[in-house]
Protein backbone atom coordinates (compact mmCIF):
# COMPACT_ATOMS: atom_id res chain seq x y z
CA UNK A 1 0.00 0.00 0.00
CA UNK A 2 1.34 3.43 -0.86
CA UNK A 3 2.08 5.92 1.90
CA UNK A 4 1.98 9.68 1.70
CA UNK A 5 3.19 12.02 4.42
CA UNK A 6 2.12 15.65 3.95
CA UNK A 7 3.71 18.53 5.87
CA UNK A 8 3.88 16.63 9.15
CA UNK A 9 5.22 18.49 12.21
CA UNK A 10 5.64 17.28 15.77
CA UNK A 11 7.42 18.66 18.80
CA UNK A 12 8.09 17.28 22.26
CA UNK A 13 7.71 19.78 25.10
CA UNK A 14 10.04 22.42 23.71
CA UNK A 15 12.19 21.07 20.94
CA UNK A 16 10.81 20.22 17.49
CA UNK A 17 11.16 16.54 16.58
CA UNK A 18 9.79 16.86 13.06
CA UNK A 19 9.43 20.06 11.07
CA UNK A 20 7.20 20.03 7.99
CA UNK A 21 8.17 16.61 6.65
CA UNK A 22 6.68 15.33 3.39
CA UNK A 23 7.41 12.13 1.52
CA UNK A 24 5.67 9.65 -0.77
CA UNK A 25 6.38 5.93 -0.70
CA UNK A 26 5.17 3.69 -3.51
CA UNK A 27 3.33 0.41 -2.99
CA UNK A 28 5.82 -2.40 -2.44
CA UNK A 29 8.79 -0.17 -1.70
CA UNK A 30 11.38 -0.92 0.97
CA UNK A 31 12.42 2.38 2.53
CA UNK A 32 15.01 3.18 5.17
CA UNK A 33 14.74 6.19 7.47
CA UNK A 34 18.36 7.04 8.17
CA UNK A 35 19.87 9.67 10.42
CA UNK A 36 21.78 10.42 13.60
CA UNK A 37 20.01 10.06 16.95
CA UNK A 38 17.59 12.89 17.58
CA UNK A 39 17.01 13.40 13.85
CA UNK A 40 13.32 12.51 14.15
CA UNK A 41 13.41 9.21 12.25
CA UNK A 42 11.81 7.19 15.03
CA UNK A 43 9.21 9.89 15.61
CA UNK A 44 8.27 9.73 11.92
CA UNK A 45 7.94 5.95 12.11
CA UNK A 46 5.81 6.19 15.26
CA UNK A 47 3.56 8.73 13.56
CA UNK A 48 3.07 6.27 10.69
CA UNK A 49 2.15 3.62 13.26
CA UNK A 50 -0.26 5.89 15.12
CA UNK A 51 1.77 5.72 18.34
CA UNK A 52 2.28 9.49 18.06
CA UNK A 53 -0.13 12.05 16.63
CA UNK A 54 1.34 14.88 14.54
CA UNK A 55 0.52 18.46 15.50
CA UNK A 56 -0.10 19.35 11.88
CA UNK A 57 -0.03 17.65 8.52
CA UNK A 58 -1.62 14.48 7.22
CA UNK A 59 -0.74 10.81 6.71
CA UNK A 60 -2.35 8.83 3.89
CA UNK A 61 -2.32 5.05 3.44
CA UNK A 62 -3.45 4.57 -0.17
CA UNK A 63 -6.55 6.78 -0.51
CA UNK A 64 -7.34 6.70 3.24
CA UNK A 65 -6.50 9.57 5.59
CA UNK A 66 -5.19 7.77 8.69
CA UNK A 67 -3.80 10.79 10.55
CA UNK A 68 -6.24 10.35 13.46
CA UNK A 69 -6.65 6.57 13.26
CA UNK A 70 -5.61 4.39 16.18
CA UNK A 71 -2.68 1.97 15.68
CA UNK A 72 -5.10 -0.95 15.90
CA UNK A 73 -7.10 0.07 12.84
CA UNK A 74 -4.24 1.03 10.53
CA UNK A 75 -3.43 -2.42 9.18
CA UNK A 76 0.23 -2.18 10.06
CA UNK A 77 2.77 -4.48 11.64
CA UNK A 78 5.31 -2.91 13.99
CA UNK A 79 8.62 -4.39 15.10
CA UNK A 80 10.36 -2.85 18.12
CA UNK A 81 14.09 -2.51 18.67
CA UNK A 82 14.01 -4.52 21.89
CA UNK A 83 11.37 -6.94 20.53
CA UNK A 84 8.71 -6.12 23.15
CA UNK A 85 7.68 -9.76 23.25
CA UNK A 86 5.23 -10.67 25.99
CA UNK A 87 7.38 -12.51 28.51
CA UNK A 88 4.54 -14.43 30.14
CA UNK A 89 3.37 -15.92 26.83
CA UNK A 90 4.94 -18.66 24.75
CA UNK A 91 6.20 -17.93 21.24
CA UNK A 92 2.97 -19.35 19.79
CA UNK A 93 0.84 -17.22 22.14
CA UNK A 94 2.85 -14.15 21.22
CA UNK A 95 2.32 -14.76 17.51
CA UNK A 96 -1.38 -15.49 17.99
CA UNK A 97 -1.96 -12.36 20.10
CA UNK A 98 -3.09 -10.17 17.21
CA UNK A 99 -5.56 -12.85 16.09
CA UNK A 100 -6.93 -13.64 19.56
CA UNK A 101 -7.79 -10.01 20.36
CA UNK A 102 -9.98 -9.72 17.25
CA UNK A 103 -13.73 -9.33 17.64
CA UNK A 104 -15.42 -12.70 17.95
CA UNK A 105 -17.10 -12.30 14.59
CA UNK A 106 -13.80 -11.68 12.78
CA UNK A 107 -11.63 -14.03 14.80
CA UNK A 108 -10.30 -17.13 13.03
CA UNK A 109 -11.17 -20.51 14.51
CA UNK A 110 -8.85 -22.14 17.02
CA UNK A 111 -7.64 -24.51 14.33
CA UNK A 112 -7.06 -21.71 11.80
CA UNK A 113 -5.02 -19.80 14.39
CA UNK A 114 -2.93 -22.92 15.03
CA UNK A 115 -2.24 -23.32 11.32
CA UNK A 116 -1.38 -19.64 10.97
CA UNK A 117 1.14 -19.92 13.85
CA UNK A 118 2.88 -22.85 12.12
CA UNK A 119 2.88 -20.99 8.82
CA UNK A 120 4.46 -17.90 10.38
CA UNK A 121 7.06 -19.90 12.33
CA UNK A 122 7.97 -21.53 9.02
CA UNK A 123 8.19 -18.11 7.36
CA UNK A 124 10.67 -16.77 9.95
CA UNK A 125 12.54 -20.09 9.99
CA UNK A 126 11.76 -21.07 13.56
CA UNK A 127 9.60 -24.18 13.04
CA UNK A 128 8.83 -26.14 16.18
CA UNK A 129 9.74 -23.37 18.65
CA UNK A 130 6.13 -22.38 19.38
CA UNK A 131 6.21 -23.82 22.90
CA UNK A 132 9.25 -21.88 24.09
CA UNK A 133 9.19 -18.71 26.14
CA UNK A 134 10.93 -15.59 24.78
CA UNK A 135 13.50 -15.78 27.59
CA UNK A 136 14.63 -19.15 26.20
CA UNK A 137 15.50 -17.68 22.78
CA UNK A 138 18.54 -15.83 21.42
CA UNK A 139 18.28 -12.19 20.38
CA UNK A 140 18.03 -13.06 16.70
CA UNK A 141 15.33 -15.64 17.38
CA UNK A 142 13.37 -13.17 19.48
CA UNK A 143 13.39 -10.62 16.69
CA UNK A 144 12.17 -13.30 14.28
CA UNK A 145 9.29 -14.05 16.65
CA UNK A 146 8.52 -10.34 16.87
CA UNK A 147 8.46 -10.22 13.07
CA UNK A 148 6.13 -13.24 12.87
CA UNK A 149 3.86 -11.66 15.47
CA UNK A 150 3.72 -8.39 13.53
CA UNK A 151 2.78 -10.27 10.34
CA UNK A 152 0.03 -12.42 11.89
CA UNK A 153 -2.85 -10.19 10.80
CA UNK A 154 -1.54 -9.82 7.27
CA UNK A 155 -0.62 -6.15 7.43
CA UNK A 156 0.06 -4.41 4.14
CA UNK A 157 2.60 -2.10 5.76
CA UNK A 158 5.49 -3.24 7.95
CA UNK A 159 7.22 -0.70 10.21
CA UNK A 160 10.48 -1.58 11.95
CA UNK A 161 12.25 0.55 14.59
CA UNK A 162 15.98 -0.25 14.53
CA UNK A 163 15.13 -3.93 14.10
CA UNK A 164 18.74 -5.09 14.10
CA UNK A 165 20.03 -2.57 16.63
CA UNK A 166 20.43 -5.02 19.51
CA UNK A 167 21.99 -7.87 17.49
CA UNK A 168 25.56 -8.85 16.61
CA UNK A 169 26.94 -8.55 13.08
CA UNK A 170 26.45 -12.11 11.87
CA UNK A 171 22.87 -12.41 13.13
CA UNK A 172 22.21 -8.98 11.66
CA UNK A 173 23.18 -10.11 8.15
CA UNK A 174 21.09 -13.27 8.37
CA UNK A 175 18.09 -11.38 9.60
CA UNK A 176 18.51 -8.65 6.97
CA UNK A 177 18.38 -11.24 4.18
CA UNK A 178 15.40 -12.96 5.78
CA UNK A 179 13.57 -9.64 6.10
CA UNK A 180 14.23 -8.66 2.48
CA UNK A 181 12.93 -12.03 1.31
CA UNK A 182 9.79 -11.79 3.42
CA UNK A 183 9.19 -8.27 2.18
CA UNK A 184 9.45 -9.43 -1.45
CA UNK A 185 7.43 -12.64 -0.98
CA UNK A 186 4.55 -10.96 0.83
CA UNK A 187 4.71 -7.81 -1.35
CA UNK A 188 4.72 -5.59 1.69
CA UNK A 189 5.47 -1.91 1.87
CA UNK A 190 8.19 -1.72 4.52
CA UNK A 191 9.85 1.16 6.34
CA UNK A 192 12.65 0.67 8.79
CA UNK A 193 14.61 3.05 10.98
CA UNK A 194 18.38 2.79 11.28
CA UNK A 195 21.40 4.90 12.10
CA UNK A 196 23.71 2.58 10.15
CA UNK A 197 24.09 3.83 6.56
CA UNK A 198 25.58 0.59 5.29
CA UNK A 199 22.52 -1.26 6.47
CA UNK A 200 20.22 1.31 4.89
CA UNK A 201 22.04 1.19 1.56
CA UNK A 202 22.27 -2.60 1.28
CA UNK A 203 18.69 -3.29 2.27
CA UNK A 204 16.47 -0.43 1.07
CA UNK A 205 15.13 0.55 -2.34
CA UNK A 206 15.19 4.18 -1.29
CA UNK A 207 16.70 5.95 1.69
CA UNK A 208 15.34 9.03 3.45
CA UNK A 209 18.12 10.86 5.26
CA UNK A 210 16.89 12.91 8.20
CA UNK A 211 18.60 15.60 10.21
CA UNK A 212 17.11 17.89 12.89
CA UNK A 213 13.58 16.81 12.04
CA UNK A 214 13.87 17.47 8.30
CA UNK A 215 14.49 15.28 5.29
CA UNK A 216 17.84 16.18 3.73
CA UNK A 217 17.52 13.78 0.82
CA UNK A 218 15.14 11.00 -0.23
CA UNK A 219 16.51 8.94 -3.10
CA UNK A 220 17.95 5.62 -4.20
CA UNK A 221 21.22 4.63 -2.51
CA UNK A 222 23.30 5.13 -5.66
CA UNK A 223 21.97 8.64 -6.17
CA UNK A 224 22.65 9.63 -2.55
CA UNK A 225 26.19 8.29 -2.83
CA UNK A 226 26.95 10.05 -6.11
CA UNK A 227 24.92 13.20 -5.73
CA UNK A 228 24.61 14.10 -2.05
CA UNK A 229 22.02 16.84 -1.74
CA UNK A 230 23.73 18.77 1.04
CA UNK A 231 27.01 19.03 2.95
CA UNK A 232 25.31 17.19 5.83
CA UNK A 233 24.61 14.19 3.61
CA UNK A 234 28.20 13.89 2.42
CA UNK A 235 29.49 14.36 5.96
CA UNK A 236 27.11 11.72 7.34
CA UNK A 237 28.19 9.13 4.77
CA UNK A 238 31.88 9.45 5.53
CA UNK B 1 33.99 -11.08 42.69
CA UNK B 2 35.53 -14.13 44.34
CA UNK B 3 39.07 -12.84 44.16
CA UNK B 4 40.87 -13.58 47.42
CA UNK B 5 41.42 -9.89 48.16
CA UNK B 6 37.70 -9.19 47.99
CA UNK B 7 36.73 -11.92 50.43
CA UNK B 8 36.16 -11.13 54.08
CA UNK B 9 38.40 -12.91 56.60
CA UNK B 10 36.49 -15.90 58.10
CA UNK B 11 36.37 -14.31 61.55
CA UNK B 12 34.72 -11.12 60.25
CA UNK B 13 32.25 -13.17 58.30
CA UNK B 14 31.30 -15.28 61.31
CA UNK B 15 30.94 -12.19 63.46
CA UNK B 16 28.69 -10.44 60.94
CA UNK B 17 26.45 -13.48 60.58
CA UNK B 18 26.27 -13.96 64.36
CA UNK B 19 25.34 -10.31 64.86
CA UNK B 20 22.59 -10.52 62.24
CA UNK B 21 21.16 -13.74 63.67
CA UNK B 22 21.25 -12.39 67.21
CA UNK B 23 19.54 -9.18 66.18
CA UNK B 24 16.78 -11.05 64.35
CA UNK B 25 16.34 -13.38 67.31
CA UNK B 26 16.04 -10.61 69.89
CA UNK B 27 14.03 -8.16 67.82
CA UNK B 28 11.74 -10.54 65.90
CA UNK B 29 11.70 -14.11 67.16
CA UNK B 30 11.60 -13.34 70.88
CA UNK B 31 8.48 -11.12 70.70
CA UNK B 32 6.83 -13.59 68.37
CA UNK B 33 7.53 -16.43 70.77
CA UNK B 34 6.33 -14.32 73.71
CA UNK B 35 2.98 -13.62 72.05
CA UNK B 36 2.34 -17.29 71.34
CA UNK B 37 3.52 -18.43 74.79
CA UNK B 38 1.36 -15.90 76.62
CA UNK B 39 -1.64 -16.73 74.42
CA UNK B 40 -1.37 -20.43 75.26
CA UNK B 41 -0.33 -19.99 78.89
CA UNK B 42 -3.59 -21.45 80.21
CA UNK B 43 -3.94 -24.08 77.52
CA UNK B 44 -5.53 -24.10 74.12
CA UNK B 45 -9.07 -24.33 75.53
CA UNK B 46 -8.59 -20.99 77.24
CA UNK B 47 -7.17 -19.65 73.98
CA UNK B 48 -10.18 -20.91 72.05
CA UNK B 49 -12.62 -19.52 74.62
CA UNK B 50 -10.92 -16.12 74.47
CA UNK B 51 -11.02 -16.02 70.68
CA UNK B 52 -14.60 -17.28 70.56
CA UNK B 53 -15.88 -14.77 73.09
CA UNK B 54 -18.62 -12.56 71.47
CA UNK B 55 -16.64 -9.27 71.67
CA UNK B 56 -13.56 -10.94 70.23
CA UNK B 57 -15.62 -12.47 67.43
CA UNK B 58 -17.19 -9.09 66.71
CA UNK B 59 -13.74 -7.51 66.52
CA UNK B 60 -12.55 -10.22 64.10
CA UNK B 61 -15.62 -9.72 61.94
CA UNK B 62 -15.16 -5.93 61.97
CA UNK B 63 -11.48 -6.23 61.03
CA UNK B 64 -12.35 -8.53 58.14
CA UNK B 65 -15.07 -6.16 56.91
CA UNK B 66 -12.78 -3.12 57.08
CA UNK B 67 -10.05 -4.99 55.17
CA UNK B 68 -12.54 -6.40 52.65
CA UNK B 69 -13.63 -2.86 51.77
CA UNK B 70 -10.36 -0.95 51.95
CA UNK B 71 -7.97 -3.45 50.31
CA UNK B 72 -9.87 -3.79 46.99
CA UNK B 73 -10.46 -0.02 46.87
CA UNK B 74 -6.79 0.76 47.46
CA UNK B 75 -5.76 -1.93 44.98
CA UNK B 76 -7.81 -0.36 42.21
CA UNK B 77 -6.82 3.22 43.10
CA UNK B 78 -3.17 2.29 43.61
CA UNK B 79 -3.11 0.52 40.28
CA UNK B 80 -4.69 3.50 38.55
CA UNK B 81 -2.25 5.93 40.16
CA UNK B 82 0.77 3.78 39.30
CA UNK B 83 -0.45 3.36 35.73
CA UNK B 84 -0.89 7.10 35.29
CA UNK B 85 2.51 7.90 36.79
CA UNK B 86 4.47 5.19 35.00
CA UNK B 87 2.93 5.32 31.55
CA UNK B 88 2.10 8.99 30.99
CA UNK B 89 3.87 12.30 31.23
CA UNK B 90 1.91 15.12 32.78
CA UNK B 91 2.32 18.25 34.81
CA UNK B 92 2.43 17.76 38.57
CA UNK B 93 3.63 14.14 38.39
CA UNK B 94 6.26 14.66 41.10
CA UNK B 95 3.67 16.30 43.33
CA UNK B 96 1.35 13.34 42.85
CA UNK B 97 4.09 10.89 43.83
CA UNK B 98 4.83 12.93 46.95
CA UNK B 99 1.11 12.98 47.82
CA UNK B 100 0.85 9.21 47.48
CA UNK B 101 3.67 8.82 49.98
CA UNK B 102 2.12 11.31 52.41
CA UNK B 103 0.36 8.71 54.60
CA UNK B 104 3.76 7.10 55.28
CA UNK B 105 5.21 10.29 56.71
CA UNK B 106 2.15 11.40 58.67
CA UNK B 107 1.67 9.97 62.14
CA UNK B 108 -1.29 7.56 62.09
CA UNK B 109 -2.86 9.44 64.99
CA UNK B 110 -2.92 12.58 62.87
CA UNK B 111 -4.41 10.59 59.99
CA UNK B 112 -7.27 9.60 62.29
CA UNK B 113 -7.67 13.07 63.76
CA UNK B 114 -8.07 14.57 60.29
CA UNK B 115 -11.24 12.55 59.82
CA UNK B 116 -12.56 13.51 63.26
CA UNK B 117 -11.93 17.13 62.30
CA UNK B 118 -13.86 16.66 59.06
CA UNK B 119 -16.71 14.37 60.07
CA UNK B 120 -16.82 14.48 63.89
CA UNK B 121 -19.67 16.10 65.79
CA UNK B 122 -17.68 19.35 66.07
CA UNK B 123 -16.09 18.90 62.62
CA UNK B 124 -16.64 20.75 59.35
CA UNK B 125 -19.35 18.44 58.09
CA UNK B 126 -20.51 17.32 61.56
CA UNK B 127 -23.74 19.36 61.83
CA UNK B 128 -24.83 18.43 58.31
CA UNK B 129 -24.13 14.74 58.92
CA UNK B 130 -26.01 14.85 62.21
CA UNK B 131 -28.97 16.54 60.58
CA UNK B 132 -29.13 13.72 58.04
CA UNK B 133 -28.48 10.99 60.65
CA UNK B 134 -25.29 9.78 58.95
CA UNK B 135 -22.67 8.24 61.25
CA UNK B 136 -19.06 8.28 60.11
CA UNK B 137 -16.93 8.81 63.18
CA UNK B 138 -17.31 6.10 65.85
CA UNK B 139 -18.79 3.86 63.14
CA UNK B 140 -17.74 1.61 60.27
CA UNK B 141 -17.36 4.37 57.63
CA UNK B 142 -14.83 6.19 59.83
CA UNK B 143 -12.83 2.99 60.39
CA UNK B 144 -12.78 2.33 56.65
CA UNK B 145 -11.78 5.93 55.83
CA UNK B 146 -8.91 5.92 58.32
CA UNK B 147 -7.71 2.53 57.06
CA UNK B 148 -7.96 3.65 53.42
CA UNK B 149 -5.86 6.70 54.19
CA UNK B 150 -3.16 4.82 56.04
CA UNK B 151 -2.87 1.91 53.58
CA UNK B 152 -3.14 3.86 50.32
CA UNK B 153 0.58 3.94 49.44
CA UNK B 154 1.24 0.17 49.62
CA UNK B 155 0.00 -0.92 46.21
CA UNK B 156 0.99 2.26 44.36
CA UNK B 157 4.49 2.36 45.83
CA UNK B 158 5.07 -1.26 44.93
CA UNK B 159 3.97 -0.73 41.33
CA UNK B 160 5.37 2.67 40.36
CA UNK B 161 9.05 1.64 40.11
CA UNK B 162 8.11 -1.69 38.53
CA UNK B 163 5.89 -0.18 35.85
CA UNK B 164 8.32 2.67 35.20
CA UNK B 165 11.17 0.22 34.61
CA UNK B 166 9.03 -1.87 32.27
CA UNK B 167 8.29 1.12 30.07
CA UNK B 168 5.59 1.32 27.44
CA UNK B 169 6.91 -0.95 24.70
CA UNK B 170 4.77 -3.99 25.60
CA UNK B 171 1.62 -1.89 25.68
CA UNK B 172 2.50 -0.22 22.41
CA UNK B 173 3.16 -3.61 20.84
CA UNK B 174 -0.27 -4.78 21.97
CA UNK B 175 -1.91 -1.67 20.53
CA UNK B 176 -0.21 -2.07 17.14
CA UNK B 177 -1.36 -5.71 17.16
CA UNK B 178 -4.95 -4.52 17.35
CA UNK B 179 -5.73 -4.87 21.04
CA UNK B 180 -8.11 -2.42 22.70
CA UNK B 181 -7.15 -0.53 25.85
CA UNK B 182 -8.90 -3.08 28.08
CA UNK B 183 -7.42 -6.05 26.26
CA UNK B 184 -3.98 -4.50 26.62
CA UNK B 185 -4.52 -3.99 30.34
CA UNK B 186 -5.82 -7.50 31.07
CA UNK B 187 -3.56 -9.47 28.75
CA UNK B 188 -0.30 -7.52 28.88
CA UNK B 189 -0.05 -4.96 31.67
CA UNK B 190 -1.61 -7.01 34.47
CA UNK B 191 0.40 -10.21 33.81
CA UNK B 192 3.57 -8.11 33.69
CA UNK B 193 2.97 -6.66 37.16
CA UNK B 194 1.10 -9.52 38.86
CA UNK B 195 3.78 -10.40 41.42
CA UNK B 196 4.41 -6.81 42.39
CA UNK B 197 0.67 -6.24 42.61
CA UNK B 198 0.12 -9.33 44.73
CA UNK B 199 2.92 -8.35 47.06
CA UNK B 200 1.46 -4.85 47.38
CA UNK B 201 -1.98 -6.27 48.13
CA UNK B 202 -0.58 -8.61 50.80
CA UNK B 203 1.26 -5.75 52.52
CA UNK B 204 -1.77 -3.51 52.21
CA UNK B 205 -3.97 -6.21 53.76
CA UNK B 206 -1.55 -6.88 56.61
CA UNK B 207 -1.51 -3.19 57.47
CA UNK B 208 -5.27 -2.77 57.02
CA UNK B 209 -5.89 -5.53 59.56
CA UNK B 210 -3.13 -4.46 61.91
CA UNK B 211 -3.55 -0.67 61.91
CA UNK B 212 -3.95 0.75 65.39
CA UNK B 213 -3.27 4.51 65.62
CA UNK B 214 -5.54 6.02 63.01
CA UNK B 215 -8.33 3.54 63.68
CA UNK B 216 -8.07 4.11 67.42
CA UNK B 217 -8.89 7.81 67.02
CA UNK B 218 -12.03 7.32 64.94
CA UNK B 219 -13.32 4.12 66.56
CA UNK B 220 -14.78 5.25 69.88
CA UNK B 221 -13.76 1.88 71.37
CA UNK B 222 -17.23 0.42 71.73
CA UNK B 223 -16.67 -3.27 72.48
CA UNK B 224 -18.50 -5.64 70.19
CA UNK B 225 -19.30 -2.75 67.87
CA UNK B 226 -16.40 -0.52 66.80
CA UNK B 227 -13.38 -2.32 68.21
CA UNK B 228 -11.20 -3.89 65.56
CA UNK B 229 -8.78 -6.64 66.57
CA UNK B 230 -5.83 -4.38 67.49
CA UNK B 231 -8.17 -2.18 69.55
CA UNK B 232 -9.68 -5.24 71.21
CA UNK B 233 -6.18 -6.37 72.17
CA UNK B 234 -5.57 -3.05 73.87
CA UNK B 235 -8.94 -3.10 75.65
CA UNK B 236 -8.37 -6.61 77.00
CA UNK B 237 -4.83 -5.76 78.06
CA UNK B 238 -6.07 -2.74 79.97
CA UNK B 239 -8.52 -5.07 81.75
CA UNK B 240 -5.53 -7.18 82.86
CA UNK B 241 -7.07 -10.05 80.87
CA UNK B 242 -3.67 -11.05 79.50
CA UNK B 243 -4.55 -14.46 78.13
CA UNK B 244 -7.45 -13.06 76.13
CA UNK B 245 -5.37 -10.09 74.95
CA UNK B 246 -2.57 -12.32 73.77
CA UNK B 247 -5.02 -14.78 72.23
CA UNK B 248 -6.41 -12.09 69.93
CA UNK B 249 -2.88 -10.77 69.39
CA UNK B 250 -1.78 -14.26 68.39
CA UNK B 251 -4.38 -14.21 65.62
CA UNK B 252 -2.86 -10.99 64.28
CA UNK B 253 0.58 -12.58 64.52
CA UNK B 254 -0.73 -15.57 62.63
CA UNK B 255 -1.95 -13.21 59.93
CA UNK B 256 1.57 -11.84 59.57
CA UNK B 257 2.99 -15.34 59.31
CA UNK B 258 0.38 -16.33 56.73
CA UNK B 259 1.18 -13.20 54.72
CA UNK B 260 4.87 -14.03 54.80
CA UNK B 261 4.30 -17.66 53.87
CA UNK B 262 1.98 -16.75 51.01
CA UNK B 263 4.49 -14.29 49.64
CA UNK B 264 7.37 -16.77 49.85
CA UNK B 265 5.26 -19.55 48.35
CA UNK B 266 4.27 -17.31 45.46
CA UNK B 267 7.85 -16.32 44.82
CA UNK B 268 8.95 -19.95 44.97
CA UNK B 269 6.18 -21.22 42.73
CA UNK B 270 6.84 -18.63 40.06
CA UNK B 271 10.60 -18.44 40.47
CA UNK B 272 11.19 -19.45 36.82
CA UNK B 273 8.99 -16.68 35.50
CA UNK B 274 10.43 -14.16 37.92
CA UNK B 275 13.95 -15.12 36.84
CA UNK B 276 12.89 -15.10 33.19
CA UNK B 277 11.87 -11.48 33.38
CA UNK B 278 15.34 -10.37 34.38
Amino acid sequence: MSIKVEHVSKSFSAYPALGDVSLTIADGEFVALLGPSGSGKTTLLRILAGLEVPESGKVWFGKRDVTRDKPASRGIGFVFQHYALFGHMTVAQNIAFGLRVMKRSDRPSRQAIGERIDELLELVQLPGLGGRYPSQLSGGQRQRVALARALARNPRILLLDEPFGALDAKVRRELRDALRKIHDDLRLTSIFVTHDHEEAFTLADRVALLNHGRIEQFAQPAEILHQPASPFVSAFLE
Amino acid sequence: MTAAGLREPPATKALLIAAAVLYVAVMLLLPLGAVLTEALRKGWQAWLAAVWQPDARASIRLTLIVAAISVPLNTVCGLAAAWAIAKFDFRGKTALIALIELPFSVSPVVSGLVFVLLFGAQGWFGPWLQAHDIHIIFALPGLVLATLFVTFPFVARQLIPLMTSQGRADEEAALTLGASGWQTFWRVTLPNIRFGLLYGVLLCNARAMGEFGAVSVVSGHIRGETNTMPLQVEALYNDYDFVAAFAVASLLTLLALVTLTLKSALEWKHRDQIAARH
